[in-house]
């Protein structure tokens, strides 16, 4: 039970593990923010559990001290789904990065959100294989140049919010690793949604994949370059607040305030609760130099979840059961005595 | 009218009903064996079913049997051949004369030998009155052509018509064998509850099917009288049935709840349908997107303090390896139901074999035990799943129970236990409050680390796939650290021969052979030692269901026999796990890979061939 004598701090969440990323490495952020986030759930810490597959990312457990579990390969959203059904009152989170969750785990991650297993899943996203040295992933872009793509890669990637909303998702977010506090809000919205939440974190690999997203936190641009998306506020961004997206011709269009007579009445209102997904899927694909790219809660949409339906139906099925212990079952159906 | 013919005593008798796999040979069989065992009579079954759902019709390929064994005395195996074989058509007579004994019925539906019946069967012509069924009684009933007459008037369509004949053959035998057509009957009134008109049909045919082997005087009946059977109260059950109950009881006795990840696998699925029913026991199964999905939230689900259950069959096993690593490491309970069917690949997925050994005592990357276990009749999946699950919680480990296509839907009946006479199961759960807890520290008798639950304040920890700190499970990479670990999970699962009963001999505790076993094959096993033994033969019978450990006197019994051959359906994997393990002794092999169980005779005459060999 909770103990409501003592907040949870940051503090308090720090493992005696010492994080072994490189320096600079944009995890580190990622740990910060989160650690930020949880404090303010307002669950108590013994009901965090944190699970994870295999990468870089995937070492993040071992430095919070929650319950956590390092999993193997691919594999988490299937351990965090057996967690989060074996104890509903879990507070259950993935830790894991585009080769474990686009790669290997592709089945289970799919599924996981079909399923709307109620599950925090974070998703780091730096289009690069770190702990094996640098070969190409799942997100990195046709023609990248790695190890094992030394003339460039000759394959499409995936993207990562297509991939959510195509399997049913009900919450995708995306933020950038240096945001702090940006990430800080979305992940306190994930942890607060019932149902898969899955944060795309675009993050720096320091070493293998440096300045990936750089067009992105230039300190001049940036303001041009990205969209924060607020639930009921208007499409608008640009370093002086001029730029919006409106909707024509069944796409989404940049338009800048002022011109062709565009006034902000004219533009996109954020509706991340719509369940129909069409303008969600638009905004997760507007990709740089076309469009700015989106950051914030861009789909949050409420439904019934897995582990709260199973649980459910169970506890109907037993209140009005014949068979309530095994000597029952036993001793039921066709049955003789000699 | 009819004057009565003479009724022949037997003592025991195997029925074969053979037909189209669409021709409800499997629930004719099944209600016979009901009906026989509500008699009081002792019965043992075995599905032969072919792995295509509706195979062309006609065809050898697509033919369904389902053989019984009947006795007054105590009976293991469902027989090795028939006394009576029920055939639908050519091809169910094409398939299975071989099983049928010299002198026994044969009842075939006469309406289908015509031309393309023949034909698609692969006789050359038709077979009834040639020489090769001479051998046979052969009786050539119009079954189907009798079941339309019967059902002449009523308002079922033709499809719905022909599907009765069945029981126009089942009536028939009912009578051969003077058994009642109550248990049937019953069985109509229930299954068609909302279809008066098909419980009509169904209750007329097997009327016709009985009188019509009573009118025909081709016949000569036969009495089975009832066993002497321990009295109390009985039900049939198969192997698979029995796992899923018996992992339900130990959830029970340890106070949890199962939860069960699986993928559907012939022939393991019916665990996952059966568990899935028991919702009333607070039981959850989860029928995953992949074998890997169904045993990671199984280890997701014992992280969090569920008796974890997954259930497979040989590729799915594959499937599963990497994780089961997960389990040993992060010394997780879980159990794992491995269902065997012929390998390699998809194999023989409706038949029986015992080929996964290996693959589950060695199957893994790095040094990766587990606990090993094998039940041995349908009846006792039920016990070992109990045991599996007991010593998956109480030493903290991950077991594999092995299971096989045979036991899985061969039905005995069983006498039903009650579950005060079971021991309690007791997990080492930590709550909070406990001082100076490590996650890896470990109990001195059974070696097993404690178990402490998300949830559980203060016992915050992080387990995982990396090396574990011998006390606190952080990740270390000590060289010396890793060589400690790896010892210690292994000693914790040989620690566990001092948990289990030691191995029993049946027959002599000395002889001039020693026949081991291990697994589904023991019906086979003990039916052909005991007849050897009543002929005068110093055999005897050593069966494991303890795979790894081993039983700790498995030296001592097997040092008091002249000969040991171990007979097992596959290449000899047991055997060359016992010259490993026990090299002091000469292993002589007997070995089928048919996809079919032992026979008795044949293992009598191998058996006997190794006791004269010098």
């Amino acid at each position: 039970m909770s103990d409501i004598t003592h907040k949870l701090t940051v503090k308090d969440l720090k493992s005696d593990q010492e994080a072994r990323w490189c320096p600079g490495c944009g995890d580190h952020a990622i740990m910060n923010a989160i650690q930020r986030a949880l404090v303010e759930l307002d669950v108590p810490k013994e009901n965090f559990a944190f699970i994870s597959g295999i990468g870089c990312s995937s070492r993040f457990p071992y430095y919070l001290d929650t319950y956590g579990f390092h999993g193997i390969h691919g594999r988490a959203s299937a351990i965090a789904t057996g967690v989060k059904i074996a104890n509903p009152e879990l507070s259950v989170w993935q830790i894991t990065g585009d080769g474990d969750a686009l790669a290997i785990g592709g089945n289970h991650f799919i599924h996981v959100i079909r399923r709307n297993v109620d599950i925090n899943i974070i998703l780091f996203n730096n289009q690069i294989y770190g702990l094996t040295k640098g070969q190409y992933s799942p997100t990195s872009y046709k023609g990248f140049v790695t190890k094992t793509s030394p003339y460039g890669t000759v394959e499409e990637p995936f993207h990562p919010g297509e991939l959510v909303i195509g399997a049913q998702g009900k919450f995708f977010a995306r933020t950038i690793d240096s945001n702090v506090k940006l990430s800080t809000e979305i992940y306190i919205q994930a942890g607060k949604h019932k149902g898969t939440s899955v944060v795309e974190v675009l993050q720096n690999c320091v070493i293998y994949n440096d300045k990936i997203y750089s067009y992105l936190t230039d300190k001049e641009e940036k303001g041009n370059r990205q969209l924060i998306l607020h639930h009921n506020e208007p499409m608008i961004f640009g370093k002086d607040n001029d730029k919006g997206i409106i909707l024509k011709d069944n796409k989404l269009k940049v338009v800048k305030i002022g011109e062709d007579g565009i006034t902000e009445d004219d533009l996109l209102i954020h509706n991340a609760e719509e369940v129909n997904p069409g303008i969600h899927l638009m905004l997760a694909n507007m990709r740089y130099p076309d469009y700015p790219v989106v950051l914030g809660i861009i789909r949050c949409v409420d439904a019934e979840t897995y582990d709260y339906d199973v649980n459910h139906q169970m506890e109907e099925i037993r209140a009005k059961a014949e068979i309530k212990c095994v000597d029952d079952l036993l001793n039921s159906g066709n049955t003789w005595e000699l | 009218m009819n004057k009565k013919p003479e009724v022949v005593e037997r003592d025991e008798m195997v029925i074969r009903f053979s037909g189209d796999s669409g021709d409800g040979m499997q629930l004719t069989g099944t209600l016979f064996s009901n009906t026989a065992a509500l008699f009081g009579n002792y019965m043992s079954t075995f599905p032969d079913y072919p792995s295509e759902i509706r195979a062309p019709s006609g065809t050898v390929g697509g033919v369904s049997g389902f053989q019984v064994h009947v006795g007054h005395s105590e009976i293991k195996t469902p027989g090795d051949l028939a006394d009576v074989l029920v055939s639908m058509n050519p091809a169910a007579l094409k398939a299975n004369l071989k099983w049928v004994k010299q002198g026994g019925v044969i009842i075939l539906d006469i309406d289908n030998f015509d031309e393309k019946g023949i034909e698609k069967a692969g006789f050359d012509s038709n077979p009834i009155g040639k020489e090769f069924l001479d051998a046979f009684m052969v009786v050539e009933a119009p079954i189907t052509n009798m079941t339309k007459e019967v059902l002449k008037d009523t308002d079922l369509d033709r499809k719905s018509i022909l599907r009765t004949k069945n029981m126009f053959a089942l009536g028939m035998v009912y009578w051969l064998f003077g058994k009642s057509l109550d248990y049937t009957e019953n069985f109509f009134k229930e299954k068609f509850r909302k279809k008066p008109l098909v419980v009509e049909a169904n209750k007329k045919v097997l009327k016709a099917g009985y009188y019509y082997a009573e009118t025909v005087e081709a016949l000569c009946p036969y009495n089975i009288s009832r066993a002497e059977i321990e009295k109390g109260k009985y039900r049939n059950i198969n192997g698979n049935t029995a796992v899923a109950w018996g992992v339900l009881a130990a959830a029970e006795k340890a106070g949890l709840s199962v939860y069960v990840g699986s993928y559907p696998i012939t022939p393991a699925t019916s665990i996952l349908e059966e568990v899935a029913l028991r919702r009333d026991l607070g039981a959850i199964t989860f029928q995953a997107e992949d074998e890997i999905a169904g045993i990671c939230t199984t280890i997701g689900a014992s992280f969090a303090g569920k008796l974890g259950v997954t259930t497979t069959s040989g590729p799915g096993l594959a499937l599963k390896s990497e994780s089961i690593g997960l389990a040993v490491i992060t010394e997780l309970p879980i159990v794992i139901i491995n269902v065997q069917r012929g390998g390699p690949s998809t194999g023989l997925p409706t038949k029986t074999e015992q080929a996964d050994l290996w693959q589950v005592l060695y199957g893994r990357s790095g040094e990766c035990p587990v606990v090993v276990m094998a039940a041995s009749t349908p009846t006792n999946c039920f016990q070992y799943a109990f045991e599996a699950a007991k010593i998956a919680l109480e030493h903290m480990t991950p077991v594999i129970l092995m299971s096989d296509g045979f036991l899985a839907n061969g039905t005995e009946p069983w006498r039903i236990p009650k579950m005060a006479d079971y021991p309690d199961i007791k997990p080492p759960i930590v709550k909070e409050g406990i001082k100076d807890w490590e996650p890896y520290a470990r109990d001195v008798e059974r070696l097993a680390r404690t178990w402490a639950l998300p949830g559980t304040k203060g016992l915050e920890h992080r387990i995982g796939g990396l090396e574990k700190d011998f006390i606190t499970g952080n990740v270390s990479h000590d060289p010396e650290n890793h060589e400690k670990m790896i010892k210690i999970r292994d000693k914790k699962v040989e620690n566990v021969v001092n948990f289990i009963p030691e191995l029993e001999v049946e027959g002599g505790e000395d002889g001039n052979l020693l026949v081991v076993g291990w697994g589904g094959t023991y019906g086979h096993l003990i039916t052909a030692v005991n007849e050897l033994r009543e002929e005068g033969r110093k055999v005897s019978l050593a069966h494991f269901n303890y795979i790894r450990p081993l039983p700790k006197n498995t030296g001592d019994v097997f040092r008091k026999f002249k000969k040991i051959v171990v007979c097992e359906l596959n290449m000899g994997q047991f055997a060359d796990y016992l010259r490993m393990k026990h090299q002091e002794f000469k292993y002589y092999q007997y070995n089928k890979i048919q996809g079919l169980p032992f026979t008795v005779i044949e293992l009598k005459k191998n058996i006997n061939k190794i006791l004269e060999d010098k």
